[in-house]
């Protein structure tokens, strides 16, 4: 129980960090750290008691294994964050590039 | 002291890259066959094959890395590699189903070859994650010539 | 039946082969784009057209041969059938308009590559029967149109489409930690499933956690108005074929289609998620007609009508009445329709002057009279004015709210059509009516290829009214009680998995 709720804090520093941060790397970084947490979550859904990791060997019989779906649903899940980060990073080094700042405060020329 | 301005990072990190790109990049092509077998597959493998080459990049600068492997091709093997994984899926259509699994059943389980068209399927992740990993960080560090000011 | 795939096969191969071959010829990326929309829309009008013909009106395809729920389904029932036809229609016309446009911008194999991906996407989307491939595909359709935003790479569409990204991230991340929460409480990811689990185990205190969850994250996707902050500034920024299919396909799909599919059909409505559904509907009709107004940028003030008529479409949707649902799906096809010809046809004004602020433009009826005619009809519809199709689709909205008891927000939406009908007033006569302004005595009107999308869209607007009629209301009618007899999904896929 204190796993999901040390992940639901995790969660909750990413957001603060995306919300409050006036640097554009600073909240890339909070972008990391929000998908961690979930990915974390989701993990520790497929937990059971006692269980090993969900992988047979050639001569063992494994009666109690952890649930291999999450693993598999948060590999997906990762390459996903990668593809977002690296988009995010593209941009803000274009931003740079247009606007010679990184803070979100002078970046503003959209208004109305 | 630096005397003349060289690309890259220092003589110990040049010599220590030498001897160890080979090394990990045989490492990333063994996770990628046993991805069937062992924790791995075609994610983790690609992955480590482009870091060996974005190894070279850092040791010995630009240049050296993009001689060996330049953005285009970067390009070319991650959409390669997507229309292989295209062809296989639909290859599934013989059998009856889109994705169905259906060579090599008949081997024992275990084996290298044992799970029917999946090795196949990692070997084809494995270049589109590679490839496109190369190539984003490739694009990331190339200079835009034209807002380039002096020096 | 093993045409079902299709939808997705056919997109992403043509976004590979542009992406491995498209830089070497200059048209091979017009011509394969163009054919698989093509092909795309006829398959999605053959795949109507023969799901009457089948009883039970619902298609189960099992991917890789695995029964569901070890293996994922495709699902097409008739609301699918719907979203499809209306996705593919309006994408076939923006690959056609996009030929011409886009050699404005350079490299515009790239510009393809991500189109067809973005289409692959959504296409996925609306014909999974599986949450966490609808949370896949939902993230190749995201993340394809931020890099669309981007496409200019000016200044400003870099801003708007960073500010996008990181909402749009946080956004699906809630939508997977809702997800997440799901499967701990059923343990299973297919839709089907999962609904039939849900009934047996009763209620618990993770529905309405999750209810929300799904709100937050479907909400920004479609722009409701707590979350429409990204709209405004992503939108215009957008080339102006891309704000069409932004506008009028990628919010509906993503957003209002995945929402009443997950509460209706996966979680059960209940009255508390409905009256908040009607609530946050008229007070995007307000905040966006408002705000609208007093726009002088073009492609901001359409931005701004996007937010105002989805609130008309959540509206329908959350009144939970047969005819309510069926004035909210009709008024989705109907805005799609018109919001990418209002588009359109910035762009195409884009295309020919060079300028998208309207105190700039006067009179350009004279040098521009097919943009000129099919704004006047998008412009009409928009404001519901007969004998056109927004008027009906408006009409039924207005009409459902009066029998279930909710005059005051049936009054809130008359208003909210008469600012539409101000404000698009205000722009005929800034840009089309009025003396031709001395610095555009030079424009033409657009290529051919541009005009006989707007053409086409045009004649579908004036046409559309007659779904409101028995021969052909039987299609929207089919998709409306998908969602009114939402528990049945369960029971009805379950019979037609073989």
């Amino acid at each position: 129980m204190t796993a999901y709720l040390l992940c639901l804090v995790l969660f909750s520093i990413g957001l603060y960090c995306i919300l409050r941060k006036r640097n554009l790397i600073k909240i890339i970084i909070g972008i990391g750290i929000v998908e961690y947490a979930v990915n974390l979550f989701f993990i520790l859904v497929g937990y059971r008691t006692g269980g090993r990791s969900p992988i047979f060997a050639r001569d063992q019989v494994i009666t109690n294994m952890v649930d291999p779906l999450p693993q598999a649903l948060v590999l997906t899940s990762i390459v996903i964050g990668l593809a977002v980060t690296a988009l995010l990073v593209a941009i803000a080094i274009r931003i740079y590039e247009k606007y010679g700042t990184f803070d979100i405060t002078k970046i503003n020329k959209l208004k109305g | 002291m630096r005397h003349s301005k060289e690309a890259g990072m220092t003589l110990i990190v040049k010599t220590v890259t030498r001897l160890t790109v080979g090394l990990i990049l045989l490492y990333g092509i063994y996770i990628i066959f046993n991805g069937h077998l062992s924790p791995g597959g075609g994610f983790a493998g690609g992955v480590i094959m482009a870091l060996s080459f974005i190894n070279i990049m850092l040791a010995f600068g630009k240049e050296a890395a993009l001689k060996k492997f330049n953005l285009s091709s970067a390009q070319l093997l991650a959409s390669a590699g997507a229309l292989i994984f295209l062809l296989l899926a639909m290859i599934g259509f013989i059998d009856g189903h889109f994705f169905s699994n259906f060579f090599f059943k008949n081997k024992l389980p275990f084996d290298l070859l044992s799970e029917g068209n999946i090795p196949i399927y990692e070997v084809a992740i494995s270049l589109i994650v590679g490839g496109g990993l190369f190539a984003i960080f490739v694009a990331l560090v190339i200079e835009h010539k034209a807002d380039k000011h002096s020096d | 039946m093993n045409i079902i795939p299709l939808f997705v096969i056919i997109p992403l191969a043509a976004a590979f082969l542009i992406s491995f071959a498209g830089r070497f010829a200059k048209r091979i990326p017009d011509i394969l784009g163009n054919s698989a929309c093509f092909a795309l829309l006829f398959l999605s009008i053959y795949m109507a057209n023969a799901l009457y013909k089948i009883p039970g009106h619902i298609l189960v395809y099992k991917v890789g041969g695995w029964i569901p729920p070890i293996g994922i389904s495709m699902v097409v029932d008739s609301l699918t059938a719907f979203m499809l036809v209306t996705v593919n229609l309006v994408a076939f016309m923006i690959a056609v308009f996009s030929i011409e446009y886009m050699t404005k911008y350079t490299d515009k194999w790239k510009f393809y590559t991500l189109f067809m991906l973005m289409i692959a996407g959504i296409n996925g989307v609306t014909i999974t029967g599986d949450l966490f491939n609808l949370f896949v595909f939902l993230e190749i359709a995201s993340i394809s149109s931020y890099a669309l935003v981007a496409f200019g790479t000016e200044s400003e569409e870099m801003e708007a489409s960073f500010k996008y990204a990181v909402m749009g991230s946080v956004a699906s991340s809630f939508i997977l930690l809702g997800i997440a929460f799901l499967y701990s409480w059923t343990s299973t990811l297919n839709m089907a499933d999962m609904a039939s689990v849900l009934a047996e185990k009763g209620y618990t205190r993770t529905l309405p956690f999750v209810s929300v969850l799904f709100l937050m994250g479907f909400g920004l996707k479609a722009a409701l108005v707590p979350f429409h902050g990204w709209l405004p500034d992503a939108h215009p920024s957008a080339p102006a074929p891309i704000s069409a299919m932004l506008s009028g396909v990628l919010i509906k799909v993503l957003g209002v289609y995945a929402l009443s599919r997950i509460f209706y059909n996966v979680l059960g409505m209940d009255s508390r998620i409905l009256s908040i559904l009607i609530f946050l509907g008229a007070l995007s009709m307000l905040v966006g007609v408002f705000l609208a107004i007093g726009q002088w940028d073009l492609k901001r003030l359409l931005a701004y009508h996007s937010i105002s008529q989805i609130g008309y479409v959540i509206l329908g949707i959350g009144l939970g009445t047969p005819l309510g649902i069926f004035g909210g799906l009709f008024h989705l096809f109907n805005h799609s329709i018109f919001k990418s010809l209002l588009f359109l046809n910035s762009g195409a004004i884009d295309y020919s002057i060079g300028t998208r602020n309207l105190q700039e433009m006067g009179g350009l009826r004279a040098r521009m009279p097919v943009t000129a005619a099919t704004n006047l009809i998008a412009s009409m519809s928009i404001a519901g004015i007969p004998p056109f199709n927004g008027f009906f689709s408006k009409l039924i909205i207005i009409l459902a709210c009066v029998q279930a008891h909710h005059a005051g927000y049936a009054f809130i939406a008359v208003i909210g059509s008469i600012l539409t009908l101000a404000s698009f007033m205000k722009v005929q006569r800034y840009a089309f009516f009025g003396v031709l302004n001395k610095k555009w005595e030079a424009a033409k009107e657009v290529p051919v290829g541009m005009l006989a999308s707007m053409i086409v869209l045009g004649l579908v607007c004036i046409v559309a009214g007659l779904f409101a009629l028995p021969p052909f209301s039987a299609f929207l009618t089919n998709a409306a009680n998908v969602l009114v007899n939402g528990k049945d999904y369960a029971a009805l896929v379950w019979g037609a998995v073989k």
